[in-house]
């Protein structure tokens, strides 16, 4: 018997087509549907919809209409693939360059783009299991830099030392914006199926972006005018900038770089003069321990699975230290400024105070990067030669 | 060595490139050497076609009339090989407001229509002798608006259609003449007032034709033929351009679909018997 659809006074103008096209699909190509309704427009609609999309159409002598169901939709769909689970423990290693920008998971119509720029397709270079973990907390850990931060605790440093501080801040900042525009550049390229470290890249990127707000307001809190920029720390960030392989980005600027961070940023908490700064300091620190796990795991994956790795990573860091050889490395004015800051005051006992907290700093920052680096499997002693090749710049 | 078959197109829009640029290559996977030659128009097409300076036209179903007169006026042969399964059985409708008088195409007798370019099939010759059918004098009785929209490009550009509809829908015209997809197509964008209402209904016709000439390489000609009749709206190397062409499967051609085009080229004396334009005032 052939099945009627009565669209009553609904017309195409209103959305007909969703009833037509439901009652047709529980059809097999061939098969007739007879529709009737109300619209003064229908017939004249209906035929042109139907050509349209293929549906055969006929007009009955006696009112209503006999559409015969085309296949032009089942054949649209015919070689579409699911673009891999949605779940991200059952990733594909090598997802499709066409799935592109489809939903993990979803069902992928065939003939669309081929996007070439999710470069980064590999589940053995890319993933790491704790990434959907570490981004639920990281969207959870988000904080609103505005309210934070009590920025009208009212305090008041010496001129210089509040120098000192806007010279670290300023420091800060450059490097926060590196921190910025790595993850930035790297997420653009990694494979859609792979979101979860795509997430994560994302809100690193604006962890940093609040990063470099925080810093630049304790900078101009009290004052109008930023530090210095040496060419020497800039130089050691490009570096940075110019690293295109993903681990080796990875260990660079997470591992080494935001891990000799974690030291920094504690240090301010411990020794800064002043609340704004010692509050700036423990809300970026919190970020970057994040920003270091996810490194450190997704390294540790990687080394299971590739035994070049850590060749590999030796050599990223011979090439940094040699691309930066002939630079100065820190900034004298940021190195100082941290003597200062601890020291909090101009007398030769804090001075030394000072001087000694900085140079605790450093073997923190160094035993800091040993340990990670005995985590992704590296001997002691290679250990302690890596980090000891990392950059004076710290980041 | 097979013989190159050489295709002429009306480049209505830059889409055709993108068409036929994929075709070729499909065909040249397939064996088959192919060419295609962009026209600004289809006249000057039609004539390269009957001179046999083209194997094949892309025909709108105007042109493919007018190849036929031509042919059959130089002793040349044409035939009508495939056509899209989209562009079977067409109507064009001719509407009013919802609050129009108007009620039947009689009522229109000393008002005004809007109708597309002076060459649309669908939108203005069609219509017009439908209306001439229901006893209206065109020049007497009603004040004919013409939307001159890519004037020969026989209707492909669907702006002369749209005008003729917001001139409706302004109230600036009684009644507007359209495709009938175009009439659900402007009711659901907002060009019109989804409550116009519909005076009158052409019969079916069909649109666009794929003419080939006699002098066509014989081979050349009918692989071509196969090849299209082959594509399938599966395969996602061709759906892409199946769905910037419009269709989802070419069939067999046929002019059955030409009777009211052919009627109303004779009614407004668009082109004489032999096929040369004679339609006053028309500069494609």
């Amino acid at each position: 018997m052939t099945p009627v659809l009565d669209l009553e006074d609904l017309g195409f103008a209103s959305g007909a087509h969703l009833l037509v096209e439901r009652s047709l699909r529980r059809l097999v190509p061939g098969a007739v549907l007879n529709v009737v309704g109300r619209d003064p427009a229908l017939g004249v609609h209906l035929r042109g919809w139907c050509r349209e999309h293929g549906h055969g159409f006929a007009a009955h002598s006696t009112g209503g209409y006999a559409l015969q169901r085309g296949a032009a939709d089942l054949q649209r769909w015919a070689d579409a693939e699911r673009a891999g689970s949605p779940h991200p423990d059952e990733l594909v290693r090598h997802p499709e360059p066409h799935w592109g920008l489809a939903a993990r998971g979803a069902l992928v119509e065939s003939g669309g783009p081929v996007p070439l720029s999710f470069d980064l397709d590999d589940r053995d270079v890319v993933w790491a299991d704790l990434a959907p973990r570490l981004y639920a907390h990281a969207a959870a850990a988000q904080w609103d830099p505005n309210v934070a931060v009590d920025w009208s605790a009212s305090f008041a440093l010496p001129a210089d030392i509040e120098s000192a501080v806007v010279q670290v801040m300023t420091y800060l900042v450059e490097n926060e914006q590196a921190a910025l525009v790595i993850p930035a550049r790297l997420l653009a390229r990694v494979h859609p199926h792979f979101r979860e470290v795509q997430q994560l890249l994302a809100v690193q990127a604006a962890d940093e972006a609040r990063h470099v707000e925080i810093f630049t307001r304790r900078a101009l809190l009290h004052g109008s005018e930023m530090g210095t920029s040496s060419a020497g720390g800039r130089a050691s960030l490009t570096t940075l900038l110019s690293e295109p392989d993903f681990s080796l980005a990875s260990f660079l600027l997470s591992v080494l770089g935001e891990g000799s961070f974690l030291s920094l940023l504690s240090f301010l908490d411990l020794h800064a003069p002043d609340p704004v700064t010692r509050q700036v300091a423990r809300l970026a620190r919190v970020d970057e321990a994040r920003h270091v796990a996810f490194g450190v795991a997704h390294l540790e994956h990687q080394a299971t699975v590739d035994p070049t790795l850590r060749g590999r990573l030796r050599a990223a860091v011979e090439r940094r230290h040699d691309a930066l050889i002939d630079t100065a490395g820190l900034n004298a004015d940021v190195f100082d400024a941290l003597v200062v800051l601890a020291a909090g005051e101009w007398t030769p006992a804090a001075i030394r105070r000072g001087y000694k907290a900085v140079g605790e700093l450093q073997r923190n920052m160094d035993e800091g990067r040993q340990r990670r680096l005995l985590r992704l499997g590296f001997p002691a002693d290679e250990a302690a030669e890596l980090s000891a090749l990392h950059t004076r710049n710290f980041m | 060595m097979t013989a190159t078959l050489i295709l002429g197109a009306v480049a209505y829009d830059p889409k055709v490139v993108t068409i036929w640029e994929g075709f070729r290559q499909w065909f040249y996977q397939a064996g088959l050497p192919f060419d295609f030659v962009l026209y600004s128009h289809y006249e000057r097409q039609v004539e390269d076609l009957i001179a046999g300076r083209v194997h094949a036209a892309w025909n709108s179903p105007l042109a493919a009339v007018r190849a036929q007169r031509l042919a059959a006026a130089t002793g040349r042969r044409v035939r009508a090989a495939v056509m899209r399964d989209t562009d079977q059985d067409l109507t064009s409708v001719v509407v009013c407001r919802a609050d129009s008088v108007l009620t039947s195409p009689g009522d229109l007798k000393g008002r005004s229509v809007a109708v597309g370019a002076v060459d649309s099939p669908q939108a203005t010759l069609i219509p017009l002798k439908l209306l001439a059918d229901h006893g209206l004098d065109v020049e007497a009785d009603l004040t004919v608006r013409r939307f001159e929209v890519g004037v020969g490009l026989h209707g492909d550009h669907i702006g002369g259609e749209r005008l003729a509809a917001r001139a409706l829908a302004a109230g600036e015209v009684d009644a507007a003449c359209m495709i009938d997809s175009n009439h659900l197509a402007f009711s659901r964008d907002g060009t019109l007032p989804p409550d116009t209402r519909v005076l009158a209904q052409t019969g079916r016709y069909d649109h666009c034709s794929m003419t080939i000439v006699d002098t066509a390489p014989a081979d050349s000609a009918d692989r071509f033929v196969e090849l299209l009749l082959g594509m399938s709206y599966e395969d996602s190397r061709l759906r892409g351009l199946l769905d910037l062409e419009g269709l989802h499967e070419w069939r067999a051609g046929r002019t059955t679909g030409y009777t009211q085009l052919a009627a109303a080229v004779e009614f407004t004396g668009f082109y004489d018997r032999a096929g040369r334009v004679t339609a006053p005032g028309y500069v494609p």
